[in-house]
């Protein structure tokens, strides 16, 4: 007869399982510096194609004339996003990658400390690749995102969490489907961006793509920004939705990725993954 | 206390229509070394992916150290630890950078001194600053022992550890298992497809095929129940279903 086994305990996450998994992640960008450097190029490219386009257009758009600097905050903004999804999914998948995962889970990390290193770093990569962008839009185009304040921090807090649970659903679709699914992680941001409205206002999509544009977080974080560039003032209502909406679509993501671990392990796809 | 370190009750897993490992009874008793024996596909790899917590059982239940697995996992993982050459360590980090991070998921006091340690012992130090990716097969197990080493695991559940290593360093690490288990108590389980290592170090022997335990006993006894001088004959007779030797073993 087995002796009765104590509640089931879910104790706290561990702050150091969570730093060894981010240092993890630190080693391997930190012995590369062409990754770092590739963190920093294309914001950086897409900010200078943006800001001369943002130059001619404001020489000739009454509607970019009003709103300085309109597509280079856009394009910032919208990096965000991608290199938020980005962080979470490649990270993801190095241990892919490495086959890694059957150490990984067997060791005392729970999914729940390694989502949050992997966001931690996802984190990390986003500062990485955008602070350098944003502070060369200074002398280059005359720009400072940071002169949008306060709802900078907001846009861009609702944004990385988008491109979180965004990546949360592409690693869900390669624990299921295997690393056929490996393209995903580059391309998934893309499918949301014409209703993402970032470089046009919603009310330029037809009717019926305007309610998608609505449930999205993105299109109304741009909407919010365009308020404050030309109205100079804050949206706080498109902000509510933004917050709702990732509010939610976190939810569905965590218990998506949970769900799909847990199949995993049914499956033993922990210990089969790799190329 | 419990006694048994292991023990797995109506062990099941089935992929679809398929029946990999079929109700499975065994108990590993604390501080015994026990071979899991059996050609590719018995369902040692699947057992030992059971055990860890890697793959979920279809039926039956699985204790370690007396705690249900499906339940409390969590809570007996810092004392467990595993080593295969089917699942590598990162290839980009160095092997001081794995053992490093390694050390901190296991929660391990005195990282430095530990890997240190370990590298000492397992003859690590020449290469502890190269990148895991760039190690030769045997270097890679003796890292990947050494990763199993760090938290000094109460329970080490060891897939193949000498594969790919040559005889002398088979040999050296072989004696340093041995050494590790009379120091610490520790219980292994071990799958091996190497016979005079098993002969060498188990206590005691399960032996699959098709998914069941057809038979389970000390070498000692085995060899002698199959009427053969080697457990590779007693491996080859059960593999094979040849008649002779199990014709000897029925009797």
């Amino acid at each position: 007869m087995p002796p009765s086994d104590p509640p089931t305990v879910f104790p706290a996450p561990s702050p150091r399982r969570i730093g060894a998994m981010v240092l993890r992640y630190w080693y391997l960008l930190r012995g590369s510096w062409p990754r770092i450097l590739e963190l920093a190029y294309w914001p950086t490219m897409q900010m200078i194609l943006w800001g001369y386009i943002n130059q001619f257009m404001a020489a000739n758009s009454a509607w970019v004339a009003q709103g300085a600097g309109v597509l280079i905050a856009a394009v910032l903004l919208w990096d965000v996003l991608f290199r938020g999804q980005l962080g979470v999914s490649v990270s993801f998948l190095e241990e892919m990658w490495s086959r890694n995962l059957g150490h990984l889970f067997v060791s005392p990390l729970r999914p729940g400390e390694w989502l949050t290193a992997l966001m931690t770093m996802s984190l990390i990569r986003t500062l990485i690749g955008i602070v350098p962008a944003a502070l060369l839009a200074i002398p280059f185009f005359g720009y400072s995102v940071f002169d949008l304040g306060l709802p900078l921090a907001l846009f861009f807090a609702n944004l990385i969490a988008m491109g979180w649970w965004l990546g949360l659903l592409v690693i869900a679709l390669i624990l299921r489907y295997g690393m056929g699914a490996e393209g995903l992680a580059w391309i998934v941001v893309f499918l949301l961006a014409p209703v993402s409205a970032v470089y046009y206002p919603v009310t330029v999509l037809p009717e019926w793509l305007q309610w998608v544009a609505f449930l999205l977080p993105s299109s109304h974080v741009f909407e919010g920004m365009r308020g404050v560039l030309f109205d100079g003032a804050v949206r706080w209502g498109e902000l509510a939705w933004a917050v709702a909406l990732n509010g939610l679509y976190m939810a569905a993501g965590v218990a998506t990725f949970l769900f799909a671990f847990r199949q995993a392990r049914v499956r033993g796809a922990l210990l089969q993954t790799g190329e | 206390m419990t006694e048994d370190a292991i023990k797995a009750v109506r062990l099941t897993k089935r992929f679809g229509a398929v029946t990999a490992v079929d109700a499975i009874d065994f108990a590993v008793p604390r501080g015994s070394v026990t071979g899991l024996l059996g050609g590719n596909g018995a369902g040692k790899t699947t057992t030992i992916s059971m055990l860890l917590g890697l793959l979920l059982p279809t039926e039956g239940s699985i204790r370690v150290l007396g705690v249900d697995m499906a339940r409390n996992r969590h809570a007996v993982l810092p004392r467990m630890n595993f080593s295969s050459p089917y699942v590598e360590l990162p290839h980009r980090l160095t092997v001081k950078e794995n053992l490093v991070v390694y050390a901190h998921l296991y929660g391990v006091a005195g990282v430095r001194r530990r890997v240190e340690e370990l590298a000492e012992e397992l003859d690590l130090t020449a290469f502890l600053d190269r990148p895991a990716g760039s190690l030769s097969a045997g270097q890679k197990t003796r890292v990947a022992l050494a990763k199993a080493l760090l938290n000094r695991p109460q329970v080490l559940l060891l897939d193949e550890p000498t594969a790919s290593l040559d005889p002398d360093t088979a040999d050296r690490l072989r004696s340093y298992l041995e050494a590790y288990r009379r120091a610490s108590g520790a219980t292994v389980l071990l799958a091996s497809h190497n016979m005079p290592e098993v002969e060498r170090l188990c206590d005691r022997v399960l032996m699959m095929r098709r998914g069941h335990i057809v038979d389970r006993g000390t070498p000692a006894e085995l060899l002698e129940k199959y009427g053969r001088d080697s457990m590779e004959d007693v491996f080859l007779d059960i593999a094979r279903d040849r008649r002779e030797g199990l014709a000897n073993a029925a009797e």
